[in-house]
């Protein structure tokens, strides 16, 4: 898993069978330090309670799919939880 | 398998059940000479780790859903060991 910024959201009204009624976010993956790191990536919202400027957490690949109420749809990327807060230890 | 050293911990209030009681580790991963690569995993941990140890890190969804014994785990990235010496050549 890694974190990522919500900056947006997709709306598609033709879609894909299993993608319908999906709420789909624009996550700007982040570093440990959470500044923007790599491409903006389209996520489903397994949480379906993220909303703008939050972090997340997500996952990808299969296990985006899984992370869905129906595990076999066509998802690369899924948002798994809202994040509180990152403690970072100093060692 | 890679690893890592354990930097910190990520909570969350609102996230998959999958997620509830369980600790998420902010992990940096290391080249097999310790040093870090510049990138970081979020992993559930199995092992109580704590911070600042190196561990072990099995990042593949299958293994992972058989070591939280959770066959729909949306998770890929688990903490399986602390290491405790990474020997390179005999």
């Amino acid at each position: 898993m890694h974190l990522a910024r919500v900056t947006g959201t997709v709306v598609a009204s033709t879609i894909t069978p299993g993608l319908e009624g999906m709420r789909l976010l624009i996550l700007q993956p982040l570093d440990r330090e959470l500044k923007p790191k790599g491409e903006a990536v389209v996520a489903a919202d397994a949480v379906a309670m993220a909303g703008l400027d939050e972090v997340v957490f997500f996952v990808a690949s299969r296990e985006a799919a899984v992370a869905m109420p129906d595990s076999f749809v066509p998802v690369d990327h899924a948002v798994v939880g809202i994040v509180d807060a990152v403690n970072e230890v100093k060692i | 398998m890679k690893i890592g050293q354990v930097t910190g911990t990520v909570v969350s209030t609102i996230h998959l059940p999958i997620v509830t009681g369980r600790r998420m580790l902010l992990v940096d991963l290391l080249d097999i000479t310790g040093e870090a690569t510049g990138d970081y995993v979020i992993a559930i941990d199995t092992v109580d780790a704590g911070a600042g140890e190196t561990v072990l890190i099995l990042d593949e969804g299958t293994g992972a859903r058989q070591v939280l014994d959770e066959p729909e785990a949306p998770i890929r990235a688990v903490v399986v060991g602390i290491v405790d010496e990474v020997r390179l050549g005999v």
